[in-house]
């Protein structure tokens, strides 16, 4: 077949990285063209700022070399700008007469600085800031000349004026606005800002308007003048007012544009052969001047440009961070308020911090944050997923560590970290390794970053300090994706709701049924996605979905866990941590019998074999005749009781028989990830209730339930969920919250992920306070459980699994 | 040349599955892709030696069950970014029986 042919204008961030997307899509569907203004292949135009500020050199932040364009087949056109496009004939033409015909054609035209219509604005010396010619022309200006004048105090401005001043320039920056970055800051925090900067050398004139640039008499800018009179020196003038799209191309082809060239959620513009994404573009009334937006607009782009037809893209949220270093600063969504609006605010003047939050009823809509910017991620979160703050407000203020958080998550300031210092304890990542890695890789996602560095890819601990570095060595590049929303791997743009949800109402029931239903882009998923689905399909289907042993982590395929030498360990469920003299005396003898190296008691009270072949799996499972402890398996773990009454000279209820008759109903139960349950005698919790993810108290009156804890990477205390008074009642608690976990939660989400994502209010409408939905929850677990058996039984054991071959 | 060793049916492999070969060279690890393919990689991931054997087959690849590292089955190296590659051995199937070469 012929290929189709695909025409780019705009070899920069939003195009190249389309391009990327569409590629990993679909690498053969079309013969590439693409055409550049610009003398060089795609660069990382917002490294720009280190470049001048002299903390990069420009060999650094190129995005695609040369040979990236090779690789891929694509016919690269530098240095040549697309002068006319002949819609009729599908043909764009270049100034110097170079012709590509298209099937498709995509524009990135990206935008221009905007000059001031003032006299002398043609004079030598006088430049926008925008592209790699600027830059240069800048640090050739500071290495002859003085005085260095920046019109405007917004992201640009500021960041032309540090790099200037770093490069020895005596640096004004002339504002017309009464407080610098008046589209990002209020007026407290702008005032922190200039503060900091002033410290740092730079001047300042607001509220100024510019009148003329006077020449020297030969050409070149001497002077600023200003509407009262004023004039001050001036070798060198920035102008860094703002951004115009370049639509001067499409609008001359007949493209409809307003500002921008107007696009649909799909990326299309009037004409349906042609696309468009980046600056260039507005979309539903808004132009975006920050590169997470773009990127975002690039995968939907690539999506329909790869046929697949099912993206859209629906506006973005934007942050902002300024790369100066030494000033922390973050701003994002509706920082102003409203009518509707209330604010929370901190105000340290002289310990230089300021925070404000502006939340609408209980959901947060927008943050300015100054001097201390550790907790930005988890707000702009929370901003992008529009989450309800009811629960946490009265401490929101104080940010994420101040939640009963003991991990390293958000407790260093990333900012104020050596590069020495170890970021990910897992990997071993330091921190000069990650910030080296985002400049000169060009990551801008979590996700790269993982893949590249490792770092936060293990346990996941030190992902708000990755983020923060991320954020603040990319500036407002960095965008978290919103939860609700994330793709469930990069082999489906859907999210896990979604899944679930077609699972649910289209009743699949299998993996390759589902794939195809939702049009995978692989064949046979991957290693993320394939063990979730097989999860969702047999929790929404139980007796019905066939459970597929290839699509599980080899823990659950052998059930045992396998150990860094590939050897196994085996855990024997011991009900509520009981024991018998048999039990122990079988143990020792499998122990001896099969020289098992290591015999361990476990935190979860019990015991661990370690150490085991393969091979000798089932011999030892049938020799111990116990059931299988599930230590291995998103499913029921432990249920760790205390002495309780029967004993305990304290104990009010008999916790151990509790924790036995919970371990014993709710054996053998898939779940998302792990679940743990303890069962306490008495408020004393000698069985660590309040950790995990269902925690039992025994009170004089009855019993307390609380869900939700961990004990794990972060420490996070269980919440009260109710307080019942008999053991059947227990029963129908913990069952209905463990279903209800099981049926909304993301797979891989511990239940204090889950309760963190729908809010305890929510777990309480279902399980507390609606009793017909608590009876169905837990009918609907009884009907999962029925009839499961231990998997370590023979019957149930798949030889060709653990018998080698030979030769 | 090639000296065929024949090891088992293709029926004995699982699809996207593996089965695990004992060796004078060490573990030899026999893969099973969904289109029924058979490719062959020693049992060792280039990361910390993890049983490629024992980890999730998917496409044309494999999770190492150890680090999630991404090894193609046709050549042995690791996915991108990471580095490294494990020997990979020649393998045919010929009415349903899978012979390996140990050259
Ligand atoms: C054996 C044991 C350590 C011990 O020698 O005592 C253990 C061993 C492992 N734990 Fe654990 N954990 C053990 C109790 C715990 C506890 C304490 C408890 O359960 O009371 C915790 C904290 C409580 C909690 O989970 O909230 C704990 C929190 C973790 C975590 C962090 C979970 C989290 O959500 O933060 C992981 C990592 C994970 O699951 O992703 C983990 C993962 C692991 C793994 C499975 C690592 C792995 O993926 O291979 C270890 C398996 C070793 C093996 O093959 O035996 N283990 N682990 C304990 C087994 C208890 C049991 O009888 O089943
Ligand atoms: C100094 C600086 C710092 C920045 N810092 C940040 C930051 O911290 N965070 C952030 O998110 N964003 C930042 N930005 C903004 C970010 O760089 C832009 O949003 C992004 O580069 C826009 O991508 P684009 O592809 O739409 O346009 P561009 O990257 O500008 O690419 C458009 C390309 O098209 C070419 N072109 C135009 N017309 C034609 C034609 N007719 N024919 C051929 N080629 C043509 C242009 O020459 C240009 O190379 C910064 C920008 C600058 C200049
Ligand atoms: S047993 Fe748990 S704490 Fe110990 S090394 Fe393994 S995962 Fe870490
Ligand atoms: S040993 Fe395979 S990924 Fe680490």
């Amino acid at each position: 077949m012929k290929k189709m042919k695909l025409v780019m204008v705009g070899n920069g961030m939003a195009g190249v990285r389309t391009l990327e997307e569409l590629l990993k899509l679909t690498p053969d569907l079309y013969d590439i063209t693409v055409f550049g203004a610009e003398p060089y292949p795609n660069y990382n135009r917002i490294m720009l700022s280190p470049v001048l500020a002299g903390e990069q050199g420009i060999q650094d932040i190129i995005l695609n070399d040369i040979d990236w364009y090779k690789q891929n087949n694509i016919t690269l056109h530098l240095n040549k700008k697309v002068a006319h496009i002949a819609r009729k004939n599908k043909v764009v033409v270049a100034e110097d007469g170079t012709e590509a015909e298209y099937d498709r054609l995509l524009l990135a035209t990206g935008s221009s600085s905007f000059i001031l219509p003032v006299p002398g604005k043609e004079l030598a010396g006088v430049v926008g800031y925008r592209d790699i010619q600027d830059t240069n022309a800048m640090i050739a200006a500071a290495e002859k000349y003085k005085h260095a004048v920046v019109i405007g105090g917004g992201l640009l401005g500021l960041e032309a004026a540090n790099g200037l001043a770093l490069r020895g320039m005596d640096v004004t920056v002339v504002h017309i606005m009464p407080w610098l970055m008046e589209r990002q800051l209020d007026d407290n925090s702008a005032q922190m800002l200039q503060s900091a900067l002033q410290a740092k050398g730079l001047k300042f004139m607001l509220e100024q308007q510019t009148q003329e640039l006077v020449s020297d008499g030969q050409g070149r800018v001497k002077s600023i003048r200003f509407k009262d009179g004023n004039e001050i020196p001036a070798d060198l003038v920035v102008m860094a007012v703002g951004i115009r799209p370049n639509v001067a191309l499409a609008e001359a082809a007949g493209i409809y544009c307003n500002r921008g060239i107007v696009v649909s959620d799909t990326m299309q513009t009037y004409d349906p052969s042609i696309y468009a994404v980046g600056e260039c573009v507005s979309h539903r009334g808004t132009a975006y001047g920050l590169v997470a937006p773009l990127f975002d607009m690039a995968k939907v782009c690539a999506n329909h440009l790869a046929r697949m037809g099912i993206a859209y893209y629906q506006g973005s949220v934007t942050s902002t961070k300024l790369k100066v270093t030494g000033v922390d600063l973050f701003s994002a969504g509706n920082f102003t308020g409203g009518n509707e609006t209330n604010q929370i605010v901190m105000h340290d003047v002289t310990g230089g911090k300021y925070k404000k939050l502006v939340l609408n009823n209980n959901t947060l809509i927008g943050a300015v944050m100054y001097g201390d910017t550790k907790d930005s991620s988890w707000y702009f979160q929370m901003i992008r997923d529009g989450k309800n703050v009811a629960e946490i407000r009265d401490q929101l203020i104080f940010g994420q560590s101040h939640l009963g958080n003991a991990g390293s998550q958000g407790q260093n300031l990333a900012a104020t970290m050596t590069n020495a210092m170890e970021v990910c304890g897992c990997n071993g990542v330091c921190k000069g390794t990650i910030v080296k890695a985002i400049k000169e890789k060009g990551l801008f996602t979590l996700e790269d970053v993982r893949k590249h560095t490792k770092a936060s890819a293990s346990c996941g601990s030190c992902t708000g300090l990755v983020e923060q570095i991320l954020a603040s060595t990319v500036g407002g590049a960095y965008a978290p994706q919103a939860t609700t929303v994330k793709p469930l791997c990069d082999c489906t743009t859907h999210s896990h709701e979604e899944v679930r949800k077609a699972i649910r109402e289209e009743k699949l029931i299998s993996i390759p049924q589902t794939m195809t239903f939702l049009n995978w882009n692989t064949t046979n998923g991957c290693a993320k996605c394939r063990p979730a689905l097989n999860y969702y399909l047999l929790c929404a289907w139980p007796h019905e979905a066939k459970d597929d042993p290839q699509s599980r982590f080899i823990n659950e395929r052998a059930n045992a866990n396998i150990q860094k030498d590939g050897t196994f360990s085996v855990v024997p469920r011991m009900y509520g941590g009981i024991t018998t003299p048999q039990q122990l005396r079988r143990i020792a003898d499998v122990a001896e019998k099969y020289n098992v190296p290591t015999v361990k008691v476990t935190g979860g009270q019990r015991i661990d074999l370690l150490g085991i072949k393969k091979a000798d799996l089932p011999k030892i499972w049938a020799d111990l005749d116990m059931p299988s402890g599930y230590a291995y398996a998103k499913a029921l773990r432990t249920v760790k009781t205390c002495v309780g009454s029967e004993w305990c000279r304290f104990g009010v209820q008999d916790s151990t028989q509790m924790g036995i008759d919970i371990e014993r109903a709710f054996d053998h139960m898939w779940m998302p990830h792990k679940f743990k349950v303890a069962v306490s005698g008495c408020p004393r919790n000698c069985a660590e209730s309040g950790i995990k993810d269902v925690g039992i108290i025994g009170v004089e009156s009855g019993w307390e339930i609380y869900v939700a804890g961990n004990g794990g990477i972060k420490t996070v205390v269980a919440q009260f969920l109710v307080k019942v008074k008999t053991h059947d009642e227990v029963m129908e608690y913990t069952g209905a919250f463990a279903q209800l976990y099981r049926e909304e939660a993301h797979y891989l989400d511990r239940t204090v992920h889950y309760v963190e994502r729908v809010g305890l209010d929510h777990v309480k409408k279902h399980v507390v306070e609606n009793a017909a939905n608590r009876k169905a929850l837990y009918a609907r677990l009884l009907y999962a459980l029925q009839g499961a058996t231990n998997p370590w039984s023979k019957e149930n054991i798949n030889v060709c699994e653990f018998e080698s071959l030979a030769i | 040349m090639n000296t065929w060793h024949e090891v088992t049916t293709l029926e004995e492999i699982p699809p996207l599955g593996a089965r695990v070969v004992t060796t004078k060279q060490g573990d030899i690890a026999l893969f099973r892709t969904a289109e029924g393919e058979v490719f062959a990689l020693l049992d060792r991931c280039p990361h910390k030696g993890g049983h490629l054997s024992q980890g999730i087959v998917f496409g044309k690849k494999v999770t190492c069950p150890l680090h999630s590292w991404n090894i193609c089955l046709d050549d042995g190296k690791a996915v991108a970014p990471d580095v490294g590659c494990t020997r990979s051995y020649p393998v045919k199937v010929e009415n349903n029986v899978v012979y390996l070469s140990l050259a």
